[in-house]
């Protein structure tokens, strides 16, 4: 257990250290959010309307910005031939290196969504609705990103790669999500019911994706 | 303890890189693995520690913990330092101190043991390669492991940190150790000789 510990910890004191990418999916998540009013324009309703679904598009980009290096750094610099013989089971490992990562990344993202929620003419209500959807969803595409980002680690520039092996697999979570918002905030439906379809798609993202990721990473060692 | 290695072949990017290699290695003792460019000291010793799969062959390593594969007993020092920029000396030993678990040393000792306390605060972005290799050196004392698989161990090392590295060595095989260490220059240990390459 303190081995995982142990790599949480390091895991998230690089990412808030310089050159770390918590802060700058923060940034690209805000700039984001801040060019759709100009794109789209000052029409308030539409804005607000349009809201949950670009949170949650940003938010998607922003957790896909900072996914590409979570093998990737640990593979360029041998760390990764470690951990692979380390002690400790690959798949409890990578799901440690997930968990690091939605902490310094993911987080952040959930924490900042109730000021940008100002910024698209959202209220109270909408704004905690799409925070809580974040909160549940965003585990899922951490995990299953996890997946993309073991396939792509051998590549070199493999962020592209990345982008276009998860991106349809968080297509559900981004369905879920939006609907859990738009129900929350105009109905018919009860916010209950696609949040628990969100909630059960992190739930069942978190036990494949540590093992399929441990997969391909064995797989893929050179 | 014995580290052996029967008919062993390694295929990579459809090139075979050696086939037919028997080796063996009794605890105290040490496998200088040499041979030329691209004979397979490195996949040699990556095989070994289970980051290659053999095409054929199998590897044991008898008197061990039964309990816990090769790998898992073994320290691997490669070309790569595993070392992260963003954190400080001391943080990066005690990461892999933490993460590798086991017997483990105290972290400041072994930082003395290899000349580097002086710079634990540093981040490890400001080493040059020799402290770099100093420090993963250090890992190899922070966690006690019986099967060393060193590639290059002295590259990059100044005069006394080999002569330091030397001492490390004999001190690990006394205590009961085993190392396998490609190499190109001498170890300055007594060493066995495996022989690689070249006809290949």
């Amino acid at each position: 257990m303190s081995a995982l510990t142990a790599l949480i910890r390091r895991d998230i004191r690089i990412a808030l250290r310089v050159g770390g990418g918590a802060l700058i999916g923060v940034l690209f998540f805000l700039t984001v959010t801040v060019l759709m009013p100009f794109a789209v324009g000052p029409d308030l309703a539409l804005l607000s309307r349009l809201g949950p679904a670009i949170l949650w598009l940003g938010a998607l980009l922003a957790s896909l910005l900072t996914l590409d290096r979570l093998f990737t750094a640990d593979h360029e610099d041998g760390s990764l031939d470690l951990i692979v013989m380390s002690r400790t089971p690959l798949e409890l490992a990578c799901a440690a290196k997930a968990l690091a990562h939605w902490i310094a990344a993911g987080l952040p993202l959930i924490i900042a969504t109730p000021v940008l929620g100002l910024l698209l003419n959202l209220d109270g209500t909408a704004t905690l609705a799409v925070a809580a959807t974040l909160l549940a969803g965003t585990p899922a595409l951490t995990f299953t990103g996890m997946i993309g980002a073991a396939l792509a680690v051998t590549l070199h520039r493999g962020g592209l790669l990345l982008a276009v092996l998860v991106l349809p697999l968080s297509i559900p979570v981004l369905i879920f999500g939006v609907a859990a918002s738009q129900a929350a905030i105009s109905g018919p439906l009860p916010f209950g019911t696609p949040f628990s379809i969100l909630c059960a798609l992190s739930l069942a993202s978190l036990v494949i994706g540590p093992f399929a990721a441990a997969a391909s990473l064995r797989h893929g060692l050179d | 303890m014995r580290l052996s290695g029967r008919n062993l072949k390694c295929v990579r990017g459809g090139r075979e890189v050696f086939s037919s290699l028997d080796l063996s290695a009794v605890a105290g003792e040490a496998l200088a693995v040499t041979g030329p460019n691209g004979a397979g000291k490195t996949s040699l010793l990556r095989v070994l520690a289970g980051l290659l799969v053999p095409a054929e062959g199998s590897i044991a390593l008898e008197g061990g913990d039964a309990e816990l594969s090769l790998p898992e007993q073994a320290h691997y020092l490669g070309h790569r330092d595993a070392l992260k920029p963003a954190l400080s000396v001391a943080e990066n030993l005690s990461f892999w101190r933490d993460f590798l678990g086991g017997e483990t040393e105290d972290a400041g000792r072994c930082l003395a043991a290899v000349a580097l306390d002086h710079a634990a605060h540093l981040p490890a972005a400001y080493l040059s390669a020799g402290q770099r290799r100093r420090l993963s050196i250090a890992r190899l004392l922070s966690v006690r492991r019986p099967v060393w698989l060193l590639d290059e161990p002295t590259s990059a090392l100044d005069a006394a940190g080999q002569a330091l590295f030397v001492g490390l060595m004999r001190a690990h095989l006394a205590s009961g150790g085993l190392i396998v260490a490609a190499t190109h220059l001498p170890l300055g240990i007594d060493a066995r000789d495996l022989r690689m390459g070249g006809a290949a």
